[in-house]
């Protein structure tokens, strides 16, 4: 059983569905592009689903640790003996369980979007560009090497660019998508810089031999905790620069600005990007360097606990103000990647001291069901609604009963309401930080509470508040004024029965940090805290929000100046632009372009214009007489001989 | 200097071959740009006479040379003149001047 | 002073003279005429040398032929009574200093020079021995070159035509 070649299809059936829709689906299959698709990744969540089930279960453990395995590899472009980069599949308890996550996700949406992307002119690009996304991303999980990963980070970016600005008549559109690849790739040059330190002082790219040379007591180890730049060691450095690009691609604090206007893509694309893939890829890379960052780079993971926490408690204010549905998901995806986040950062490495780690992976699978489910009821409402404004909806769980339910099972995960999915991750994450950090974990609680609040609120405004009015009146009323198809439905449920369930995995016995199985407690005395602050945050919003009241408004309006900020998200994104147009472009932009056209051209005009002025003084020499030809020729050869003869000699 | 010698013909042709090149460089109209290129052939037929005379007078080398100079400056006189007709149904004139239509 | 001294003396200044007055006059047909004058000069230079032969093909071709034929063209182009311009003042005197100063240098030379002359027996130029050596095979024979400007004639002829003949256009 440990032929590994098959592994290496479940990246390749996404990227030979991408290139065979993109090249001929429009064309030849527009409407079977969707069915190809979902095919392809049908089969590749069959291995995936096969080969977690060999690794957990069969092989992978030895001794009782999980090994991380080389699967596949392949030396591609080799620098000097030490420093290669090689294309390889990596094997490990994360790994394993993200291409799960992803490959089962994407199917969910692939699944979905046939319904909701029925009609689109565009339907065939639409499926190409997710199978490219699916394979970036599995691609970025199985890497083997710092350099791999980094490639298809980039093409998950590439991806989400495309896919955020799919409709790209809009102006919004195209600005969101732009927005987020300038913000992503400017926090890749962190990432690209820490790889670099990193790979230099350990001279190596692979990953596994990157860890252990770093990890261990020796001369690399001391070599790069010894040079210091800055007062920091250069390790720091390379660690807070990689973590820099991961804070970038999962939309954490300062680099969080692009997720809320990704939104303008497609509801699935935000679904499968937005909520359950790419934005945990930044946690996937601290997890991956884990190791490092816990046994030898402890400031390093302090800073990703608290920007963690930052970014966790900004979101969550911000959620509670907005009315836009699909902004409310996004800034609550990021409060939840926050949490994943600071539980990375609280945690140890060793046995038990690891269940922070155990804990943010646990959130990371966790939180992909029910945010992407989120997501995809939302994405259902809004195309019955046909808005994403919270005053346009109201008392839709009469119209559109399942989407209501698996919603509902949805918001109570997320709150962490006993039994539901999201009740033991998170319980997990606050045993963690109570262990370590008692700061992180009153602030985790709050934060906690507000989540519950803001879903609720989202629930609420929803489902019940008022009564629906439809705003279509000549709208051939009668064939929508049902729930929505099939194929959209399907996702829903599946994803509702996994949130009820998907938290009695005993997670802690298959991912843990340093890969020994260790036994999690449930302490009823603990947990019962966060339960009653998440239940009264849980009756606040229904106090507020069931029916339509004039209480939201009066709290808003005695919190005057703090609520306008936070409805306008604290003013981030003026700010930064603010600091580019006035700063940047004003100091270094237009001074850069002055020197470019008045100097560097200048200087090329200058030459041109003074062999046209030295051309125009003596082109009169060609004046097309005869004789004076004859006296040039004349007197040139006088002086020839002149010069031969009297001084050659 | 009570012999002539070659210097003396020489010393003649020189002069001759100069007083040609300084024809051909001053006068403005064509044909008399003509006239110093004959006299610039001459200055070479009398030269070829000369050496033949004083130093090769076993071989008649120069002297053929010289007939068939002759002969070409015939043929190139007479082209040189339909040439010049040519140039002056266009032009009008035979100012060499007027001719500078390669010019920049 | 001998004769032959004084006769030559007379000669080169026939030619020179000549010469000059033709590149400097400003009358065409004075100018033609002063040509003449040094073409004959110069035919009377090969008599005093010798060589009739050459001087008698002087006469018939160069001045029986090409002077003839200049004045022709000057008849052509309808310059034969005017009074030609003045040169350019620059170009005139560049080239007269340039030509004196050639003139000099290349008598240096000259000077300079020692000529040494074979010591075999003379072959006299007489008719007959210019015929023999031109159209004999043998080495030191011209038969080739005659025949090569046999056709350079007859090309520079139909040359002449095609380039001097007036195209009626049709109207």
């Amino acid at each position: 059983m440990l032929n590994f070649n098959y592994i290496a299809l479940i990246p390749l059936l996404p990227i030979i569905s991408f290139l065979i829709i993109g090249l001929i689906g429009r064309r030849y299959f527009p409407v079977f592009s969707g069915l190809l698709g979902t095919l392809s990744l049908l089969v590749s969540f069959l291995l995936s689903a096969f080969v977690a089930y060999q690794y957990f279960f069969e092989f992978g453990k030895v001794d009782g640790v999980y090994q991380q395995i080389i699967a596949l590899k392949y030396v591609w472009l080799q620098f000097s003996p030490n420093i290669a980069i090689d294309m390889g599949i990596l094997l490990d308890p994360i790994s394993v369980m993200m291409i799960v996550i992803v490959t089962f996700i994407s199917l969910m949406v692939h699944i979905y979007s046939i319904g909701y992307m029925h009609g689109e002119p565009r339907y065939a690009t639409y499926y190409a560009f997710l199978s490219l996304f699916t394979f970036s991303m599995l691609g970025l999980v199985l890497s083997s090497n710092i350099f791999q990963i980094y490639i298809f980070w980039e093409l998950v970016g590439v991806s989400s660019f495309l896919l955020i600005g799919y409709y790209y008549e809009k102006p919004s559109a195209v600005a969101a998508s732009k927005k987020a690849f300038i913000v992503t790739r400017f926090a890749d040059l962190g990432f690209l810089i820490g790889i670099l330190v990193l790979s230099y002082y350990s001279e190596t790219l692979d990953f596994q031999t990157l860890i252990q040379r770093l990890t261990t007591e020796g001369s690399y180890l001391s070599g790069i905790a010894g040079a210091s730049f800055l007062g920091c060691s250069a390790l720091t450095w390379g660690l807070v620069l990689v973590f820099a690009g991961g804070a970038g691609k999962s939309a954490m604090f300062p680099f969080h600005i692009w997720l809320p206007d990704a939104m303008e893509g497609p509801t699935p694309v935000s679904a499968l990007i937005h909520a359950a893939t790419m934005v945990v890829a930044g946690v996937y890379l601290v997890a991956r360097l884990f190791p490092v960052f816990s046994n030898s780079g402890p400031n390093a993971l302090e800073v990703v606990a608290y920007i963690g926490i930052f970014s966790s408690m900004l979101a969550a204010i911000i959620a509670c103000t907005q009315t836009d549905i699909k902004r409310v998901l996004a800034y609550s995806t990021m409060s939840q990647i926050g949490f994943m986040m600071f539980a990375l950062g609280v945690s140890g490495y060793h046995g038990e001291e690891g269940v922070g780690f155990m804990a943010s992976m646990f959130h990371l699978f966790t939180h992909s069901i029910f945010k992407a489910l989120l997501f995809l009821g939302a994405g259902a409402v809004i195309h019955y609604v046909h808005s994403n404004e919270m005053k346009d909806m109201g008392g839709l769980r009469k119209l559109m009963p399942i989407t209501h339910i698996t919603f509902l099972l949805a918001c109570l995960a997320i709150a962490g309401i006993p039994p539901f999915a999201g009740f033991f991750s998170k319980e997990e994450i606050l045993l963690a930080c109570w262990n370590s950090n008692k700061l992180i974990f009153g602030a985790a609680v709050l934060t906690a509470g507000l989540t519950a609040f803001y879903m609720f609120r989202l629930y609420f405004s929803i489902f019940w508040s008022k009564e629906y009015k439809s705003h279509n009146t000549n709208h051939d009323a009668d064939a929508h004024h049902g729930e929505a198809p099939g194929t959209m439905l399907l996702p829903l449920i599946i994803l509702g029965g996994l949130s009820v369930v998907a938290g009695f995995v005993p997670f802690s016995h298959l991912v843990t940090a340093d890969g020994l199985a260790f036994e999690t407690e449930f302490h009823l005395g603990f947990a019962i805290g966060p339960i009653l602050i998440a239940v009264s945050a849980i009756i606040l919003a229904w106090y507020m929000y069931c029916k339509e009241s004039i209480v939201p408004q009066k709290i808003a309006d005695s919190l005057k100046g703090f609520y306008t900020a936070a409805y306008r998200k604290f003013y981030f994104d003026e700010i930064y632009l603010f600091i580019t147009k006035k700063i940047v472009f004003n100091l270094i932009g237009r001074p850069a372009a002055w020197i470019d056209k008045n100097i560097f051209d200048g200087f090329i005009n200058l030459l041109a214009s003074v062999t046209e002025s030295i051309s125009e003084s003596i082109k009169s020499l060609q004046s097309g007489k005869l004789q004076e030809y004859a006296i040039y020729f004349f007197a040139g050869t006088l002086g020839f001989v002149l010069l031969f003869i009297y001084l050659w000699a | 200097m009570n012999e002539i010698g070659l210097e003396h013909i020489l010393f003649v042709s020189t002069a001759l071959f100069f007083i040609g090149v300084f024809g051909f460089l001053t006068r403005k109209n064509m044909i008399t740009m003509l006239m110093a290129i004959e006299l610039i052939l001459n200055s070479v037929n009398i030269n070829f006479i000369a050496f033949n005379k004083y130093l090769y007078a076993d071989k008649l080398d120069g002297l053929f040379f010289t007939i068939f100079i002759i002969a070409i400056a015939a043929a190139e006189a007479s082209v040189a003149i339909a040439i010049i007709i040519h140039l002056y149904r266009s032009l009008k004139s035979i100012d060499v001047d007027d001719a500078d239509l390669m010019k920049f | 002073m001998n004769a032959s001294q004084i006769i030559f003396y007379c000669i080169a200044a026939l030619i020179i003279g000549g010469g000059i007055l033709a590149v400097t006059t400003r009358k065409i047909f004075r100018a033609a005429v002063f040509l003449l004058f040094s073409l004959l000069g110069i035919a009377a230079l090969y008599f005093y040398l010798n060589y009739e032969f050459i001087a008698a093909v002087q006469i018939v071709v160069y001045v029986g032929g090409i002077v003839v034929l200049i004045i022709f063209s000057v008849f052509l182009t309808h310059a034969s009574g005017d009074v030609m311009k003045k040169p350019v003042l620059w170009r005139a005197v560049f080239s007269a200093l340039a030509a004196a100063f050639a003139t000099a240098l290349t008598m240096l030379f000259i000077t300079e020079q020692h000529f040494v002359a074979t010591g075999n027996t003379v072959l006299a130029p007489t008719v007959k021995n210019i015929g023999l050596q031109m159209l004999s095979t043998t080495e030191h024979g011209y038969i080739l070159p005659f025949e090569v400007v046999s056709m350079l004639l007859l090309a520079a002829l139909i040359g002449c035509i095609v380039i001097a003949i007036k195209i009626k256009t049709k109207e």
